[in-house]
């Protein structure tokens, strides 16, 4: 009996709660991220703190957000593209400008990456940095110390060096199918601009990449996750994050796999996801209201730890584990951050020139 | 279950004049429903798609220039179909690269298509010559696949067919090869990977034909002395043909705009127009090309088996 006393007034009590935030509208926020990209107890927090539901929903491709948001009427709130793709976004209008005044805790972001992500957004008016991070080289331990006589990568050299990488050939060596990722990386290797349109520098480019082609198994942008961690191949142009994420695979398995990143020393791309929200958002405030929770040192941090990349929130370095925030692959020292560029939007015209090169390239076609 | 709808019709054509000219409304109703599934799933995409591919690219939303609408009333639809011009086309004529990639789409669907029937019609044909009884057993088994993820079952393969994969452990372990054989990311895994995923759709109409076929004839045939390869070839294979058209479309088509398979078991020098497609669309966010892309694919795919159709009517009819 007095058992079923407590569970009654326990349920009345949860359904006065229930009743309570009830009655102060619904309020409601549309988040649409990346896939395995934010630690789920923050949403829960949030939702504890302002009564705000979030309805949360991911992707796992730049090109899909993009899709969404260009055909309109997506119905999300916030989301959180890629800043070379939300250039072109922004100029679309795709996006509404950010009420400043509704986000205090823009004070702590951290200028070294506001300054880098205003090439695409000007003056930051429509996004905020979520997390960032770099282009670099994915490595198999073993098996690269096993070809190379060597496990320490840290040059372009590795994958630019015909006769290095043609040692490392039967073992695998993936690369991102995504030009505008990689052709940069050929270019700033032959000490050109990263950054060039022109048609000499693309057309050398092309050249080195045909030079290494033949030792490459695949161009593909998601596959080498699961090739890194299952100790398939020995090398992969890759997203940080992507490989840290197979380092964890890889432990998790515990087959014996060690999986290494390493940021080059001539200069590595570096990306940013950025939180905004689209010009026909249902929910602005709440949306608002958001990007400014996850702005919040503590919060940021907590996503950091769990996802192990690196923020755009100064404030919140002094909460990101020790291990991250020293890990120069994570948070690159600032000699390393200097070489670190970043990639301007395309024209559609160079666009296409780049897509049609890559094509070349990867088909020889 | 034909026995069932024979009575059931007979005993309506005995009612009474109402029944009929209502049997007559269902019957149309019956008619017009295909007609509406094509006008709403293939027609009216077909009209948007083709509208895009005669627009230009813009920076907006949506990425490309408005063509035929009727924001200026009729007048403005007129002048808009004035201006209608098929670049887009001209330009998918002016790089060898979309020529190459329907032409290997074509080749590598037809080839798939061979294998998938080779190895779809003893399945098929064993299935309807076992026992009936344990038919809708069988029949159970082909269509069990469609139970797990088609992404997840392609997936499987990169487990089976990579170098350290199951296929090359045993192949090394019973000593059959010295060396692990490369079947990732070539042709060959894009062939096995389509006849695996699509082996359902060739057998089940094959099986359908060969069900009904009536196995006296084959007596008949070996009674008066046929050897049983003649008389496959005579009888059972020329009987089964419906089923084997039906399967090599059902099995040719999606083949041909194929993106997963080549995608995932294939290497990169695969160019398949579903790639070049994807590639249109998403880097170069060329809208309106990739729609051009989809409309020649449709009409690469369409014109030939309209042709095949209609010969194949004039053949029937012939035969009466």
């Amino acid at each position: 009996m007095i058992r079923k006393a407590l569970l009654l007034s326990a349920t009345s009590a949860f359904l006065t709660l229930f009743t309570l935030s009830g009655h102060a509208e619904d309020r409601v926020v549309n988040v649409y991220n990346w896939s395995d990209y934010i630690d789920s107890s923050i949403i829960d927090d949030f939702t504890k703190k302002t009564g705000i539901k979030v309805v949360y929903d991911t992707f796992d491709s730049n090109e899909i957000l993009e899709t969404k948001l260009l055909a309109g009427g997506s119905g999300y709130d916030v989301v959180v593209p890629s800043a070379n793709f939300l250039a072109r976004q922004i100029q679309a209008g795709v996006f509404q400008k950010l009420d400043k005044s509704k986000l205090p805790n823009l004070s702590n972001m951290w200028d070294v990456i506001s300054e880098r992500t205003a090439k695409y957004d000007p003056g930051n008016e429509y996004s905020v940095n979520y997390m960032w991070g770099t282009v670099g080289l994915g490595y198999n331990v073993k098996k690269v110390q096993a070809a190379l006589g060597t496990d320490k990568i840290d040059s372009w050299d590795v994958f630019f060096n015909p006769d290095k990488l043609a040692k490392l050939k039967d073992c695998g060596v993936y690369v991102l199918d995504s030009p505008t990722d990689v052709l940069p990386a050929a270019l700033k290797y032959l000490g050109l601009d990263p950054n060039s349109t022109s048609p000499d520098d693309i057309s050398k480019a092309e050249e080195a990449l045909l030079k290494v082609r033949p030792y490459v198994r695949k161009f593909h942008s998601s596959e080498y996750i699961n090739a890194l961690a299952n100790g398939d191949i020995c090398l992969a142009i890759g997203w940080s994050g992507d490989v840290f994420q197979a380092r964890n695979r890889a432990v998790e398995a515990k087959q014996g796999v060690e999986i290494g990143y390493s940021v080059p020393k001539e200069g590595a791309e570096m990306w940013f996801d950025q939180m905004a929200i689209p010009a026909d958002a249902p929910h602005v405030a709440d949306a608002l209201e958001f990007i400014n929770y996850m702005m919040t040192p503590e919060v940021i941090a907590k996503s950091s730890n769990y996802v192990l990349y690196a923020n755009g929130n100064k404030a919140s370095q002094q909460f990101v584990d020790k291990a991250i925030l020293e890990d120069p692959s994570v948070y690159p020292d600032e000699e390393t951050m200097k070489k670190l560029y970043t990639i301007a939007p395309y024209d559609p015209k160079t666009q296409r020139v780049i897509t049609r090169t890559w094509t070349k390239i990867v088909t020889g076609q | 279950m034909t026995n069932i709808a024979a009575t059931a019709s007979s005993s309506t054509e005995t009612a009474a004049v109402p029944t009929t000219l209502a049997k007559g409304f269902v019957n149309r109703l019956v008619i017009i429903i295909p007609y509406l599934w094509l006008l709403f799933l293939f027609l009216v995409p077909f009209i948007i798609v083709f509208k895009i591919s005669l627009s230009q690219t813009a920076i907006s939303m949506p990425p490309y220039t408005p063509v035929l609408d009727f924001k200026d009333g009729v007048s403005g639809f007129l002048a808009g179909f004035r201006e209608l011009n098929f670049d887009n086309y001209i330009w998918l004529t002016q790089d060898a690269l979309y020529f190459n990639a329907y032409v290997t789409s074509l080749i590598i669907a037809a080839i798939s298509t061979i294998l998938t029937l080779i190895v779809g019609y003893p399945i098929a044909y064993g299935m309807a010559r076992a026992p009936a009884t344990i038919r809708p057993t069988l029949l159970m088994l082909v269509i069990l696949p469609f139970w797990t993820s088609f992404l997840i079952r392609v997936y499987a393969w990169i487990g089976i067919l990579k170098p350290e994969g199951l296929l090359n452990q045993v192949l090394l372990a019973t000593g059959l090869v010295s060396q692990p054989l490369v079947i990732l990311n070539t042709y060959t895994a894009i062939f096995i990977g389509i006849v695996y995923s699509y082996l359902p759709f060739m057998v089940l109409p094959l099986y359908s034909s060969l069900e009904k076929m009536d196995y006296s004839l084959i007596e008949a045939a070996q009674d008066l002395g046929c050897p049983p390869t003649v008389a496959f070839w005579k009888i059972t294979f020329p009987l089964s043909l419906p089923g084997v058209v039906a399967g090599c479309l059902l099995v040719f088509i999606p083949a041909v705009g194929e993106f997963v398979i080549p995608d995932l078991l294939g290497g990169s020098q695969t160019l398949m127009i579903g790639k070049t497609l994807w590639n249109e669309f998403f880097s170069n966010r060329d809208w309106p090309v990739s729609s051009a892309v989809a409309v020649i694919l449709l009409l690469v795919l369409t014109i030939p088996i309209m042709f095949f159709q209609q010969a194949q009517a004039k053949a029937q009819e012939q035969g009466r």
